[in-house]
């Protein structure tokens, strides 16, 4: 297991490299850098201008400047520096990656809570009103655009006043007690975690139906309920920890999936993430900025489906006795 | 239930096209996409007026309120205090096939009618869904915008789904170190979240290009990014098809690797892959929305979707005008449409549903 954990890890490095080099590469290929916006403004002058190439680097060519920032990350853990925020790299993305968290780990929570017993209800009474209700709201849920469902809650919210438009904080924010700034952010939170969770809700419900369904028809239901045991238990201790597993598995890749989400609904909703970071810094070729967030977004999609797999070898004894050596 | 009881076809692609016709929901489905294409096919002739044709002293102006007059007619709008409202006069008579905007009917050939509006001139306008901020019809917009966002999915698909089975099937067949620096390539490009992916290389190309190319450019990120999960599970096929004995006696005959790969092998994969392609293209078409929602896929005057729905990304505009998110139901009813018909050609194709 922590072989299995390790060598994953260690697999991590060719990967991140390559997304360092395919994204450097891909910043290169474009037109101009961040001080080709400067060079239009007149009251920037010359030597200044080429003073501060000098000093962001961009003088040099591009394979020096990707290897300074490779060495700069090895030998100092130097990300590298934003041009646009004058901060360091590091500093931006650990606040914004942070705001992407809540706004996942809330969604993904919304997700599971609801996914799991709706999946369950509309597999057990099979046909029923419940289940027509629970996959029709489903297939709504798959089929609806994620920017369009956030322009309807953002416009619900101002028509009622019940939440928040956009942002992530109130206008008072700075005066709250701490309890009354989390309770603030909570009441931001509520909206974007509701866009972000409908596609992986409706998908995993979907799911847990299904799997449900296929375990209810196994003999050892039959059997379960030929020993006369009650519906209750036969659903809950024998087929449900079954129907679960495979969802087990599929917890991590939500969790990459709602990082992708993030960046549309942090974009519509103004929540202050690493997907408006990222937007920014390439609206402005904000270069180690850019590079920055794409390999922070990819190195915590890669974690998650890590975790999934590690889930995969504890939840499911097949794959434990059988090929975890491998 | 159908009208005459027949046996159950028995060419496989018989089959499936029978279990899918006798899928409700799913041959509705492939119906309101054949509306939906025929219409967008047709926009020029369908849309009053014409993409970007704006009558910028009807800003927002609502959608039209009907009435009689000897014919569909639609009431004036006028002006009180800023805010439009159908005016008593008299109603104006709904025209067909009225002069209007010229437009390409196909590549050489112009014309100028449309299938409804106003004959005479002036500044009344027939907005059948409001106007948007410059006064262009909503509508019109609507159906031009569909050209982009519907076909944006089928070519998407149709350039992945070559990438796929080539990638995938090359890798697979070869294997040694092509399959190692494939797989390892398709691996990066699935470890960085889709989105960051697209924008980043959307910066590649100019931020402003022509509106044909700009569109190229989409479909070309957008392919570009979507080929990866197609192409591990050919090759993971491809694997298992090489070793049987027809590959092997194909081999020995001297049979060209590339021969082999496409007679031989990748027509095995096809069923499948046919499948994920439908089950995908919902993926191109939300990803088209979200560039030119974000404001760097197909740019002002020329309409599509998303950037019809990136107008309304003000609340208070929305307020005014909720008639501006129209888009909106075009994407959900779009999307709507093709995962019931992925579901059900998944089911139609799956041979464990025996009961046809």
């Amino acid at each position: 297991m922590i072989a299995l954990i390790l060598r994953r890890l260690a697999a991590l490095i060719p990967v991140l490299l390559g997304i360092s080099l395919l994204t450097f590469l891909l910043i290169q290929l474009a037109p101009g850098d961040y001080l080709s916006q400067m060079e239009m403004d007149p009251s920037v002058s010359r030597e200044s201008l080429e003073a501060m190439r000098q000093e962001f680097g961009l003088d040099r060519p591009a394979w020096q400047q990707y290897a300074i920032y490779l060495k700069n990350i090895v030998v100092d853990r130097d990300f590298g520096f934003s041009f646009s925020r004058r901060q360091p790299v590091i500093t931006i993305l650990f606040e914004s990656l942070g705001n992407t968290l809540i706004l996942s780990l809330a969604a993904a929570l919304l997700t599971w809570l609801l996914a799991i017993p709706l999946g369950v209800l509309a597999a057990v009474r099979q046909h029923s009103w419940v289940d027509r209700l629970a996959s029709g709201a489903g297939m709504i849920g798959l089929a609806i655009p994620e920017v369009f469902l956030a322009l309807l809650l953002m416009l619900m919210a101002y028509k009622t006043g019940w939440f928040p438009v956009n942002g992530m904080r109130g206008l008072d924010h700075d005066s709250l007690s701490w309890f009354g700034q989390l309770l603030d952010i909570g009441h931001h939170l509520v909206l974007p975690a509701l866009v972000l969770a409908t596609v992986p809700l409706a998908s995993r419900m979907r799911q847990m139906r299904a799997n449900l369904l296929d375990v209810l028809r196994a003999d050892y239901v039959t059997t379960a309920r030929a020993k006369g045991l009650t519906e209750r238990r036969v659903i809950l201790r024998h087929a449900l920890p079954n129907a679960l597993n495979p969802l087990i598995t599929l917890f991590g890749y939500t969790i990459g999936g709602l990082l992708s989400g993030s960046f549309l609904v942090e974009n519509v909703m103004g929540w202050p993430g690493l997907g408006r970071v990222a937007i920014e810094a390439l609206n402005t070729r904000d270069l180690y900025l850019v590079m920055g967030s794409v390999l922070m977004a990819s190195t915590v999609l890669i974690l998650g489906n890590l975790v999934a797999d590690i889930l995969l070898v504890i939840s499911d004894p097949r794959i434990r006795h059988g090929a975890s050596d491998g | 239930m159908g009208k005459s009881p027949r046996t159950p076809p028995t060419s496989p692609g018989a089959i499936v096209w029978w279990r899918l016709s006798r899928n409700r929901p799913a041959y509705w489905a492939l119906r309101v996409l054949g509306i939906l294409y025929a219409v967008v096919f047709f926009a020029p002739i369908l849309a009053p007026y014409g993409e970007s044709s704006a009558e910028r002293t009807r800003p927002y102006e609502p959608p039209v309120s009907w009435a009689w007059s000897g014919g569909p007619a639609i009431r004036a709008m006028e002006r009180v205090g800023g805010v439009s409202r159908p005016s008593e006069a008299l109603p104006h008579r709904l025209a067909f096939f009225v002069r209007g905007d010229r437009y390409d009917l196909m590549p050489g050939v112009t014309w100028d009618r449309h299938l409804f509006g106003f004959a005479a001139g002036g500044t009344d306008r027939v907005y059948l869904m409001g106007a948007d901020q410059f006064g262009r019809d909503v509508f019109s917009r609507l159906l031009y915008g569909g050209r982009v966002s519907l076909s944006v999915g089928l070519i998407g698909v149709l350039i992945s789904f070559v990438l796929g089975l080539w990638i995938g099937g090359w890798a697979g067949y070869r294997g040694g170190w092509t399959d190692a620096l494939l797989m390892r390539g398709s691996e990066i490009l699935m470890s960085i979240p889709a989105l960051y992916l697209i924008l980043a290389l959307r910066t590649a190309f100019p931020a402003s290009l022509p509106s044909q190319w700009t569109y190229l450019m989409i479909i070309l990120i957008l392919s570009l990014v979507s080929w990866t999960g197609l192409g591990r599970i050919v090759r993971g096929m491809v694997l298992s098809l090489k070793t049987r004995d027809y590959v092997v006696a194909a081999e020995a005959l001297g049979v060209p690797a590339g021969r082999i790969l496409m007679r031989h092998l990748l027509p095995n994969t096809l069923s499948f892959a046919v499948v994920a392609a439908t089950i995908a293209i919902p993926g191109y078409i939300l990803g088209e929305v979200a560039l030119s929602f974000l404001g760097v896929g197909i740019q002002e005057p020329a309409a599509s979707w998303g950037n019809m729905l990136q107008q309304a990304s003000s609340v208070s505009t929305m307020e005014a005008a909720p008639w501006i998110l129209w888009p909106g139901v075009a994407i959900f009813v779009t999307v709507l449409a093709f995962n019931i018909l992925g579901d059900g050609l998944r089911d139609a194709l799956d041979p464990r549903h025996l009961d046809g």
